[in-house]
């Protein structure tokens, strides 16, 4: 039975024509978690979450609020809002008019809204801009203006649709803490679309990985990074070397991998890549098989004992460590 | 050669075109206008005699005020239909393919003269015209309408037919540049189709509406042609005024006339361009 704001998506479709972007997911979001859609372009996340906002229809399933189902409820009477991916700001209307306007449409009177918006814009920290035109405002306050706009009408979760993708790596890094304290003061859902791992595992209390319209793993962000169940998961995660043993598949995490001279290790390689990453050193091998191997070493320790191209080396890890996929 | 030369040379073709065949002549007109006139000739002065004429004479402010109506009420028949149309194919059309088709096709009447396309008109609604035999013989009617043809309304109907499309072009071009997620924004927010808009598209079509009632408002303004065929010659504005003096010879009085037509238009795009700044948005 679904509780106070739990969103439960039951078996989601969505066709265009005959191609299936969305195949028939389940899934269900505890209230005030951070959820991260994550996966590839063209993987259905964004259909997804366009379809949790209303603004695409249902092909088949249901999208259950509350214990409400919302699936063919129009966006606004869904108790969810959204921010675009280019944030769709009106150009015409000041920032405090686009803020209010949602206000607007449903008739607030002006003293009334104008105070809602301000109130808004100070938990946004752009009381000082109300005034200018989006324009006028750089790529990171204009974020700013879309989240307070979507938050004004009280939504119980707010759909995020790639946030961070139009901004530079530095002000990216800011505004992901700033959805996180966001998110953690308002206490709603954030459901936040994005196709970069780094993003996902920063801000995620659960990870949701979708491929092929299919949602491949969900958890709490650690344990999808430390037990990817797919080969798939382990790749798109990054941090993983993928191998292909006797045994089946197994997932190995690239900083649990351990150089030593060939007869000490478990399989043995042919150094192919050296890469300074600053902290570390990433030692790529090309082991049995054509298949490669990255190892993270520090560099502290890589300077003990120095590889070069060519070399050949043992590679060694704790069977604890090692995690069988299914694919 | 430095910069600026160039720059020069290179705008030198068109300025030398539109000094010859745009600012050579309403100069000629200007200086013409203040010309003096007799029933058989015309001779070169500095007087303002036509000035006095034209406005001392009742007819002019009839007229005058005919020509704003044509130009008010054409305005309203094609700020309606022009957005209609352009609304369709910018958010009902949704192939590229159709909404190209579809814009085409618009323009089909094009092919056809202006002059032919207005006397098209005169079969259709004249006397025993189709539309007056086709509403007797339905019932609706038992004597001809006599205002269908040879009056204001036809030569209304004959300007919107015209004209419609100089509104469609310009608003379906600011239509086709609103970004799509600000009307799902929009919809996000709670707007109705209606406050959608009212209070999104319409506020983002304005440069496409003004460069739309420029194109009209000028073109009706100095228009004789529609008024003298559509209304059989019994209705008047300011472009027949003028036309009529040229006929018999009365250039300096024709050259006042056009003088005043000028400064009337131009005060009536400054005033809309006093609305909306195009030159941001172009």
């Amino acid at each position: 039975m679904a509780n106070d704001s739990t969103l439960e998506l039951v078996s989601l479709t969505k066709r265009y024509g005959s191609t299936v972007a969305v195949d028939a997911i389940s899934h269900n979001f505890q209230a005030g978690v951070y959820a991260c859609l994550l996966g590839p372009s063209g993987c259905g996340k964004s259909s997804t979450l366009r379809m949790i906002a209303g603004h695409e229809d249902v092909s088949d399933g249901s999208i259950v609020l509350s214990g409400r189902d919302v699936s063919h409820l129009p966006p606004a009477k869904r108790g969810t809002a959204m921010m675009f991916q280019n944030y769709a700001l009106f150009p015409h209307l000041s920032v405090r008019d686009n803020v209010a306007f949602s206000l607007r449409m449903s008739g607030v009177e002006k003293p009334e809204r104008y105070k809602r918006a301000d109130e808004m814009l100070d938990l946004v920290e752009m009381t000082s801009l109300a005034d200018r035109r989006p324009d006028q405002l750089s790529g990171g306050q204009q974020q700013r203006v879309a989240l307070a706009r979507a938050l004004i009408t009280r939504p119980q979760v707010l759909l995020l649709d790639e946030p961070l993708s139009a901004l530079d790596p530095f002000l990216r890094i800011r505004m992901r803490a700033e959805l996180k304290r966001l998110q953690r003061e308002l206490g709603i859902s954030f459901i936040h679309v994005t196709h970069g791992q780094d993003e996902a595992l920063a801000l995620a209390d659960e990870i949701i990985v979708m491929n092929d319209a299919k949602i491949e793993q969900a958890g709490p962000a650690r344990d999808v990074f430390n037990k990817p169940r797919t080969a798939f998961v382990a790749r798109f995660m990054g941090g993983h070397n993928v191998l292909k043993l006797p045994q089946g598949h197994i997932a190995l995490r690239s900083d649990e991998m351990i150089v030593t001279t060939p007869d000490e290790g478990r399989i043995d390689g042919r150094v192919i890549g050296v890469e300074y990453q600053g902290t570390h050193i990433a030692l790529t091998a090309e082991v049995a098989g054509g298949q490669e191997v990255t190892a993270l070493m520090p560099d502290a320790s890589f300077l003990d004992a120095p590889k070069d191209l060519g070399e050949v080396i043992g590679l060694q890890w704790e069977d604890r460590v090692a995690h069988p996929l299914t694919a | 050669m430095t910069k600026q030369v160039t720059a020069w040379i290179q705008a030198a073709p068109m300025a030398l075109v539109l000094l010859a065949f745009l600012v050579a002549p309403i100069i000629m007109i200007v200086i013409v206008s203040f010309w003096g006139a007799t029933e058989y000739s015309i001779y070169p002065a500095f007087q303002f005699d036509n000035y006095e004429f034209l406005f001392g004479s009742p007819v002019t402010y009839t007229v005058f005020a005919n020509t704003f109506k044509y130009a008010l009420i054409t305005w309203a028949f094609t700020f309606v239909i022009g957005f209609t149309v352009a609304y369709f194919l910018a958010f009902e059309v949704r192939s590229l393919k159709w909404q190209i088709a579809l814009f085409l096709l618009c323009t089909i009447p094009f092919w056809t003269s202006n002059i032919i396309r207005m006397i098209s008109w005169i079969p259709f609604l004249g006397r025993n015209g189709l539309a007056n035999s086709t509403l007797i013989s339905w019932g609706v009617i038992d004597e001809p309408l006599e205002w269908l043809l040879f009056s204001d309304f036809s030569v209304i109907l004959a300007f919107v037919h015209l004209y419609t499309l100089f509104m469609v072009v310009p608003i379906f071009n600011s239509m086709m540049r609103i970004d799509r997620s600000l009307i799902e924004a929009a919809r996000d927010a709670g707007a109705s189709g209606w406050q959608t808009l009212r209070h999104v598209i319409i506020p983002l079509c304005k440069p496409g509406i003004m460069i739309g009632s420029i194109f009209v408002s000028t073109l009706v303004m100095g228009d004789f042609i529609t008024v003298r065929f559509m209304s059989g010659s019994q209705r008047a504005n300011v472009g027949r005024l003028i036309s009529n003096d040229i006929s018999l010879l009365q250039y300096p009085s024709a050259s006042a006339t056009a003088v005043v037509l000028l400064i009337t238009v131009l005060i009536v795009i400054a005033l809309l361009l006093r609305l909306v700044d195009i030159r941001k948005e172009l």
